[in-house]
C-alpha cells in the first residue's frame, strides 16, 4: 500500500480533521464521518478506425456527514479549506438541531488497511496516452480481420485513480488507493441491409498490462465481433413461461437483481423491499448458495475498505434456499441492530453512503453444464445480457439478453433475438432446479445504479437451470 | 435498484456570469499560447438544497455548492476535452497544457472543430428559467411533509413510505470559445416527489408508486398535496395484480411510458447513433417512420420550459424543429460535429456535460397532442393492455427490437379491468411507431420529453 492515502493528499491536517469532527459531534449525533477523495478520470475512444477523442477529468472534495437517530445531515464542497470544512460540518449538524462541541470524541488513530487486494504502481495505472491510442488500434484491426461484415467498431478505454481518506467519530482514520479501469468494444455488423451489434468488455482494478496480458484486448474484440455476426442470423424470440438455462458469468445480473437489492439493509430497516421479515425463511431450492464478497483480489466490485473504513468482507445472504442476511452500512447496521458487513458505499464524496453490493455470486453446484442442456426439450439458453432494473417493493425484476438461443431437445440450436426475462425476485430462485460446476466470475463491466448513484460492482453464476421464466419474446 | 432518477431542470445556467467571463478569456488565452488553434471552455456552478422526509420525520438533509470548468481545444485537427474542480491558476495552467498534450496524442479528425463564427450569436430571449426564490430548511421540510402526508390521508392502504423529497437548485452556465462567443444564463429549479407503499388487505403483498412534478419556477409547483394524493392513488391501483396469459393484444401507452416510446425515437434521430450506423431510423430523412398522426417538434425556446434555453452546448441559437410530420422523419437532432459527418447543418441541439465533448441531446421534444381522451382510447380496446410502466433496457438501438418488463391494467371491453404485473410486452420500434393508432388530447410536460397517450394497434404481450 502506498504512503501518500492520507489525509495530507487533501492538505488537511489531522488537527483539522479532528477539529471538524468535534464540530460535528454533538448532543444526539450518533455518528459522523468526513470523506475526502481526489479522483482522475481518463478515457480515450474510438469509431470508424480513429481514436478521435482524449479526455481527462479531476475532482477533488469532502463530504461530511452527522447522523442522528434515522436522520442524516450531509454537505460536501469541493474546496478542501479549513473554513469549508467547518461550513460544512454545521450544515450536517443542523440535522441534530444542537448547539455546538459539547462532547469529546475520540482521538482517530491513523491507520491503513490491513490488506492491500489491488496493488498496483502509480506508474502501471498512469500509462501514456500513446499507449491507450495502439491498444484501440489493435482492436479495431481485430475485429474487422474476424469477418468482413463487421462495418464499424467502437471501442473506449476508461481509467479511473481514486485516492480516499475517511475520519470517523468512531475512532478511525484510514485511507485507500482505489484503481478501477475498463475496456469496452462495440461490433456494428451488417449484411444485406440486416444491421446488428455485438458487445464485448471486461476490466477491474487492475493495470494497463492487464489487457495486453495474453492478448486479451484481442480476445475482447472478436468477441464483440464474434456476437455481432451471430445476431446477423438471429430469428424472433420466443414469448411465455418457459425453462431458461443461464450460462455462467456475467448472467449473475439475475441474482443482483433477483435478490442482492432487496438483501440491502436500508430498504429492510424501512420494511419497503419484498425480503423484509424473510430472514431464515426459504426464499430458493436448497441447491442454491449465494454471497458477497469483496475481497477478491483485482476484481471490479473489490475494495479493501468501504467508504466508512470498514473491511469489506464475504457475506453469505442466501444459504442452501435459507435467506441469512443483508449487507449493512453503518447507519442501517447500528438502527436494526445487525453486524456491518463493509457494504457502505457512495459513487463519490458527492453522496450519501448507501448499503451497496461488491461482487455478488453463487456457489458452484455439482451438475455438469451439458447434462444441464440436455434436461432441457424445450427453451431458452441465455449466454450474455445487458442491463437489468428491480422494482424493491413488489420484487419484479427484469434484464434482457443479448446472446441467446433456442433450446430444442436436449440441443442448442438457433440464435435468437435478444429478449427481456422477467420474474419475481422471492419466488424465481425456488425455481432453480439444476446449479453447474463451473462457477465463473463477469469480465469487469457492471455498474449498478440505485439512487442516482453508480458504483462499480461484480456478478458470478455457474450455469444453472431455471424451470420457469416469463421469456419477453415477440413468438407466441 | 436500477431507477431511473426522476428528470430535473437542467441545472445551471446564468445571466451575471460571476466573473468566470475573465476566467474563460484567460484559460481560452493561455491554450492558444500552449498550441492550440481553437478552444472552447465552459463553466457552470450551482447551489442545491434536498430533504427527504420518511414516515413524517426528516430523514435527510443534503446540502452543497459545486462549480466546475470543461476546456476543449482544438490542434488542428486533432482535439481533446478536460474538466476540473479546481479553479486555482496553477491548476488551471497545468489542466490547460494538459490538455494540448492529449490532444496532440489522438489522431486527426478532418471534421473536428468549432462551429463557424458566423452560425454564433443570434438573439438569446429571457426563456423564464431562473426563479430568485430561495426557500427556508424549514420550508422545504414542510413542503416535503405535507406532501407524503397527503398521500398516507389519502388511502388506508397506503402503510409505509419511501419518503417524500423537496429539491431547490440554482446555478449559471458560462460558456466561451475561441471566434470570441461569450454566453451564460442562470436557470433554478425546484422539485417533490413523493414515493407512497400501498399494502394488500389479507396477502401483505406491498406496491410502491411515486408522483412527482419539476419547475423553474417555484410559483408554478402544483400543491404539495395534489402530488401526494397523485403518489397514493398510483400505489393503490397496483394492489393485487397477476399476470396474464401470453397473447397479441392492443396496448395503450400512459402518458409516462408514452413518453418513454418518445424518448426512443428521440434516440433514433440523434446524429451521433446515426453516423455510426447504430440506429434503426438510418437513412430514413423524407420517408414515412411512423402513422400519418404523428408530429414530434423539439422546441429550445418554449417560455419556461423544462429543456429550455437560449443557446446550444456550442453557442448555437436553440429553435424550434419539425422532428416528424404527419408520419415524415423531416429532421434529425444535431450539433456541428454530427451534422457535417451526415452533411447537415447543426440543429442546434448540441448538449454539453462540462466534461465531456458535446454530444446531441433534445429541448422540449414532444408529440403533438390529438383529440381522444385517455378514457376514448381505452374504450376502443376490446381486450388489451393498459401501460402505466416499463423496466430494463431490452431496446436495440440498432435494429429496434423492443422488449420491456411492464406493468398495467388489463382491458376488457373498454375498461381497466385489473391490474397486471410481471408481463412484458415485445415488438420492433421501426413497426410500433407506424402502428400508433390512436394519439391522446393529454400531452403535459413534465420533463423534456412529453407525448399524449397513444395506441398502438397490437403488441406481444408474455405472461405465463
Amino acid at each position: 500500500m502506498p504512503d501518500h492515502v492520507q489525509l495530507a493528499t487533501f492538505g488537511i491536517t489531522e488537527l483539522e480533521a479532528q477539529h471538524a469532527l468535534d464540530r460535528l459531534n454533538v448532543r444526539d449525533v450518533e455518528y459522523a464521518d468526513l470523506y475526502f477523495e481526489s479522483r482522475v478520470s481518463e478515457s480515450v475512444s474510438m469509431e470508424e478506425g480513429l481514436v478521435k477523442r482524449a479526455a481527462k477529468s479531476i475532482s477533488q472534495g469532502v463530504g461530511v456527514r452527522a447522523t442522528a437517530g434515522e436522520k442524516t445531515g450531509f454537505a460536501y464542497s469541493d474546496e478542501l479549506t479549513k473554513k469549508d470544512l467547518e461550513i460544512a460540518a454545521d450544515t450536517a449538524r443542523y440535522i441534530a438541531h444542537s448547539p455546538k462541541g459539547d462532547r469529546a470524541v475520540p482521538v482517530p488513530a491513523q491507520r491503513r488497511p490491513t490488506r492491500d487486494l489491488y496493488p498496483i504502481e502509480r506508474a502501471k495505472a498512469d500509462v501514456a496516452t500513446p499507449e491507450r491510442v495502439a491498444l484501440l488500434n489493435e482492436i479495431d484491426a481485430e475485429a474487422r480481420r474476424y469477418d468482413p461484415r463487421i462495418k464499424n467498431v467502437m471501442a473506449s478505454f476508461n481509467t479511473e485513480y481514486k485516492v480516499v481518506a475517511v475520519a470517523t467519530s468512531d475512532g478511525i482514520l484510514v485511507g485507500d488507493v482505489q484503481p478501477l479501469s475498463r475496456l469496452q468494444i462495440t461490433c456494428i455488423a451488417e449484411e444485406n441491409g440486416n444491421r446488428q451489434v455485438g458487445s464485448f468488455g471486461g476490466g477491474g482494478r487492475v493495470g494497463f498490462e492487464f489487457y495486453r496480458d495474453q492478448n486479451r484486448h484481442l480476445d475482447y474484440a472478436r468477441e464483440a465481433a464474434r456476437e455481432a455476426i451471430l445476431n446477423l442470423s438471429a430469428v424472433d424470440a420466443p414469448a411465455g413461461a418457459m425453462p431458461v438455462v443461464l450460462a455462467g458469468g456475467w448472467p449473475g445480473i439475475l441474482l443482483h437483481e433477483a435478490i442482492g437489492h432487496g438483501l440491502e439493509a436500508d430498504f429492510n430497516r424501512k420494511k419497503t423491499s419484498a425480503f423484509s421479515s424473510l430472514i431464515g425463511k426459504r426464499v430458493a431450492s436448497d441447491v442454491c448458495t449465494i454471497v458477497d464478497d469483496g475481497t477478491l483480489p483485482f476484481r471490479r466490485g473489490s475494495l479493501n475498505m468501504d467508504d466508512e473504513g470498514t473491511p469489506t468482507g464475504r457475506t453469505t445472504l442466501i444459504e442452501k434456499g435459507i435467506l441469512r442476511g443483508y449487507i449493512t452500512d453503518k447507519l442501517n447496521a447500528r438502527l436494526m441492530g445487525i453486524a456491518l458487513t463493509g457494504n457502505g458505499r457512495r459513487e463519490s464524496y458527492q453522496s450519501v453512503v448507501l448499503p451497496r453490493m461488491t461482487n455478488t455470486f453463487m456457489l458452484a453446484g455439482e451438475s455438469d453444464p451439458h447434462d444441464i442442456i440436455r434436461s432441457v426439450k424445450k427453451g431458452l439458453y441465455a449466454v450474455s445480457f445487458g442491463g437489468g432494473q428491480v422494482d424493491i417493493t413488489n420484487g419484479k425484476f427484469v434484464f434482457s439478453a443479448s446472446e441467446a438461443y433456442l433450446i430444442e431437445d436436449g440441443k442448442v440450436t438457433k440464435p435468437v433475438k435478444g429478449a427481456t426475462l422477467i420474474g419475481n425476485g422471492p419466488e424465481i430462485l425456488t425455481k432453480v432446479s439444476m446449479v453447474g460446476h463451473d462457477l465463473k466470475l463477469d469480465n469487469g463491466i457492471g455498474t449498478c445504479g440505485k439512487d442516482g448513484q453508480s458504483v462499480p460492482v461484480g456478478v458470478g453464476l455457474p450455469t444453472i437451470k431455471i424451470d420457469e421464466i416469463t421469456v419477453g419474446g415477440t413468438q407466441g | 435498484m436500477d431507477i431511473v432518477r426522476k428528470e430535473r431542470a437542467e441545472h445551471s445556467i446564468a445571466a451575471g456570469n460571476g466573473g468566470y467571463a475573465q476566467l474563460a478569456a484567460d484559460v481560452l488565452a493561455h491554450a492558444k499560447q500552449c498550441g492550440a488553434t481553437e478552444a472552447d471552455i465552459v463553466v457552470a456552478d450551482g447551489e442545491t438544497f434536498s430533504v427527504q422526509v420518511r414516515v413524517g420525520a426528516v430523514d435527510r438533509l443534503t446540502k452543497a455548492r459545486e462549480k466546475r470548468l470543461g476546456l476543449r481545444v482544438f490542434v488542428g485537427k486533432r482535439s481533446a476535452t478536460t474538466s476540473t474542480s479546481d479553479f486555482s491558476k496553477a491548476s488551471l495552467d497545468r489542466l490547460v497544457s494538459e490538455t494540448c498534450t492529449l490532444a496532440k496524442a489522438v489522431v486527426e479528425d478532418p471534421v473536428s472543430g468549432l462551429p463557424e463564427a458566423a452560425q454564433l450569436g443570434g438573439d438569446r430571449p429571457d426563456l423564464d428559467l431562473y426563479d430568485e426564490t430561495v426557500l427556508g430548511t424549514e420550508t422545504q421540510i414542510d413542503w416535503a411533509k405535507r406532501g407524503e402526508s397527503a398521500a398516507f390521508s389519502a388511502d388506508s392502504r397506503i402503510t409505509n413510505s419511501e419518503g417524500a423529497e423537496f429539491d431547490s437548485s440554482s446555478g449559471r452556465v458560462v460558456l466561451a470559445n475561441s471566434h470570441g462567443f461569450v454566453g451564460s444564463y442562470q436557470s433554478s429549479s425546484f422539485s417533490l416527489s413523493v414515493s407512497p407503499i400501498a399494502t394488500e388487505t389479507g396477502t401483505g403483498a406491498m406496491q410502491r408508486d411515486a408522483w412527482y412534478e419539476v419547475q423553474h419556477k417555484f410559483a408554478r409547483l402544483a400543491s404539495a398535496e395534489s402530488i401526494g394524493q397523485e403518489a397514493a392513488r398510483r400505489a393503490v391501483r397496483r394492489l393485487g395484480a397477476r399476470r396474464v396469459a401470453t397473447k397479441r393484444v392492443p396496448v395503450v401507452f400512459d402518458q409516462e411510458t408514452a413518453g418513454s416510446l418518445l424518448a426512443n425515437l428521440c434516440s433514433a434521430v440523434s446524429g451521433y447513433g446515426l453516423y455510426k450506423r447504430a440506429s434503426f431510423l438510418l437513412d430514413q430523412l423524407g420517408q414515412t417512420v411512423a402513422s400519418d398522426r404523428i408530429t414530434v417538434y423539439d422546441d429550445g425556446r418554449m417560455v419556461g420550459g423544462l429543456g429550455s434555453r437560449p443557446f446550444d452546448g456550442e453557442g448555437l441559437a436553440t429553435r424550434k424543429n419539425t422532428i416528424v410530420e404527419r408520419g415524415v422523419l423531416t429532421s434529425y437532432l444535431l450539433d456541428t460535429y454530427s451534422g457535417k459527418k451526415l452533411g447537415l447543418p447543426s440543429t442546434g441541439n448540441a448538449s454539453r456535460s462540462v466534461g465531456e465533448s458535446p454530444s446531441v441531446g433534445p429541448t422540449n421534444f414532444y408529440l403533438v397532442p390529438g383529440v381522444k381522451t385517455p378514457a376514448e382510447i381505452i374504450g376502443s380496446v376490446k381486450e388489451g393492455l393498459y401501460l402505466t410502466e416499463v423496466i430494463g433496457f431490452g431496446i436495440n438501438m440498432v435494429t429496434g427490437d423492443y422488449s420491456r418488463g411492464a406493468c398495467g391494467f388489463w382491458i376488457e371491453n373498454g375498461e381497466l379491468a385489473s391490474p397486471v404485473e410481471e408481463i412484458t410486452i415485445a415488438g420492433n420500434l421501426k413497426q410500433m411507431l407506424k402502428d400508433i393508432e390512436l394519439v391522446g388530447n393529454d400531452l403535459v410536460f413534465r420533463g423534456r420529453i412529453a407525448s399524449p397517450t397513444l395506441k398502438i394497434s397490437e403488441m406481444m404481450v408474455a405472461g405465463n
